[in-house]
């Protein structure tokens, strides 16, 4: 079994003559914020879609957490967390039901669900909104309770896309150290952002475009390659480039 | 008259939720003033008030002279809106969309051409597709043609870049900065921090309030407390030291390193050696520390927390 947390190689993904993913070849180590980033319509949504078992790919391969995408793709929504800023929590749940109704999707049992319950609203104090419904708590909690619910049942990988659009600059600052903590703790991380500034907070980074990997190492390096100062001037030079 | 948009004492509320809290500002004729904070900082319903689509609670409001409650039907004409949310109609092509909101003013997609040209020519080629059918980049551009089309002596554009890539991002205040040299102002909001320095002035919200207001150099400058940046390959680590010795507002992740705010009055200098021997000392070997320039977010986030 390979110790790599993300392993692809030459993964691809038609759709009739389109090449959505084309022979991509990347890898994520455990405990890594990884950025994948990309123009809209570049693959990620696509990639993100095989990596999480929801889409099979036409060609190439990858595993994660060990696990292939091809043929494990139940064993992989085991080990995994997922997070979207568009789907994310219940809204008419109050925030003790958001978190104890995925903690029974997987199975966490009852004594251990309490203390993850009890630990996860003392880490963001929203001790006292516990019997809150979500709809009535600030967005900027939303977002965090969301990605502690997806990080839950203490999963190898997770996958955050764009996790923290529309928040405030300390609100999305405060998730950036959930995202360090959860690495910390030995949590692979995959984000997606439009946020070129939020790029430089991952440790390594790769950019799509059409369908291809343009770029992939750490943000310090590809600047240096490339002769940039920011992530944003390397991504629009090469979406540009296509 | 030199003032576009002038701004006293509004406030309008939703029940208990006050969404704007008794702002006041002005914008000058042929200005890009952008409005920059996160989700219900506001925004929207100022926008709002100014398009003439909802009314204030209280204070009052001209655009263009005009007064935004009692002149609102002859303001209508001279205002250009574009919505946060896509609202053409997706069923309708590109080129239907666009006489549709052309005939609504009276007017013709032939006759205002020039005007709409630098945008409406990079959609042009997908006349007949469907709207709905359109990329994120190209549905933005389109409905600026839409707001665009009667000809208006102002713009307010509501987060026009939310959720769109950096490239269309970047493509699109290019276009903006090439309308503005027709007497048009453009009032324009955004929850990106680093699209301020496309804009003339800005004005920081959050909350329903007004944090400040200024030209973005203007801004950065008044920040005026020491600021310095610790880059460590320990970064959470390192965090959690810095946490023991600073108040936790002011160390935060940025980008590559971490930021540290010292105490007014404070020098640069002194809270880089002092925060080195520190972090050092804690067996984080590897930090380097250094002075920073603060930017706009460093800014939002100082007044932020004074303001809370």
């Amino acid at each position: 079994m390979s110790d790599l947390a993300i392993e692809a190689k030459d993964l691809t993904r038609t759709f009739g003559s389109f090449m959505a993913v084309d022979h991509i070849t990347f890898d994520v180590k455990p405990g890594e914020v990884f950025g994948f980033l990309g123009a809209n319509g570049a693959g990620k949504t696509t990639a993100i879609r095989i990596l999480t078992g929801l889409l099979r790919p036409s060609s190439g391969s990858a595993k994660v957490a060990g696990f292939d995408v091809a043929t494990q793709s139940e064993s992989i929504k085991q080990v995994i967390g997922y997070m979207s800023q568009k789907f994310s929590l219940y809204d008419d749940l109050t925030v003790r039901e958001n978190i104890e109704l995925y903690g029974g999707i997987y199975e966490i049992p009852k004594d251990k669900l309490e203390e993850r319950v009890e630990r996860i609203l003392d880490r963001l104090s929203l001790g006292h909104a516990g019997g809150e419904s979500v709809r009535s708590i600030p967005l900027g909690w939303k977002q965090k309770l969301a990605l502690s619910v997806a990080l839950l049942h203490e999963p190898k990988v997770v996958f955050l896309d764009e996790p923290t659009g529309g928040v405030d600059p300390i609100v999305r600052r405060q998730f950036w150290e959930l995202i360090y903590e959860a690495a910390h703790g030995g949590t692979t991380v995959l984000v997606t952002t439009h946020y070129m500034d939020e790029a430089e907070y991952c440790d390594r980074i790769s950019i799509m475009v059409s369908g291809k990997i343009a770029a992939y190492g750490s943000p310090t390096e590809l600047k240096r390659d490339a002769g940039v100062k920011s992530v944003d001037e390397l991504f629009v030079r090469l979406a540009r480039a296509s | 008259m030199n003032t576009a948009v002038h701004v006293d004492h509004v406030t309008k509320r939703y029940g208990e939720v006050v969404a704007v809290d008794g702002v006041s500002l002005d914008v000058a004729n042929g200005e890009i003033f952008g409005f920059i904070g996160p989700d219900g900082a506001g925004k929207t319903t100022l926008f709002r008030m100014l398009v003439t689509l909802l009314v204030p609670d209280a204070g009052t409001a001209t655009v263009l002279g005009d007064d935004v409650v009692r002149d609102m039907w002859k303001l209508r004409r001279r205002v250009g809106y574009m919505p946060g949310r896509f609202s053409l109609y997706p069923d309708l092509s590109v080129a239907e969309n666009l006489d549709f909101f052309a005939s609504v003013f009276g007017t013709t997609v032939k006759k205002e051409y020039d005007r709409i040209a630098p945008i409406y020519t990079q959609i042009e080629p997908f006349n007949d597709r469907r709207a709905g059918a359109l990329s994120g980049g190209m549905k933005q551009k389109l409905a600026l043609c839409c707001a665009l089309v009667h000809k208006p002596d102002i713009l307010f554009l509501d987060e026009p870049t939310t959720g769109v890539d950096a490239v269309s991002r970047r493509e699109f205040w290019d276009l903006l900065g090439r309308l503005k040299g027709e007497a048009l102002t453009i009032v324009v909001s955004t929850p990106y921090m680093d699209e301020a320095d496309r804009c003339d002035r800005v004005a920081l919200m959050q909350g329903g309030k007004v944090l400040a207001i200024d030209t973005p150099s203007a801004l950065t400058a008044s920040f005026d407390r020491p600021l310095v940046a610790v880059t460590t390959a320990k970064r959470y680590e390192a965090l959690k030291v810095l946490r023991e010795i600073v108040p936790a507002e002011s160390a935060y992740p940025f980008g590559e390193s971490l930021h540290v705010v010292g105490a007014s009055g404070g020098s640069v200098e002194q809270l880089a050696s002092d925060l080195s021997s520190r972090l050092s000392a804690k067996g984080i070997d590897d930090a380097k520390v250094e002075p920073a320039n603060p930017t706009i977010e460093d800014l939002f986030i100082a007044r932020m927390s004074a303001a809370t």
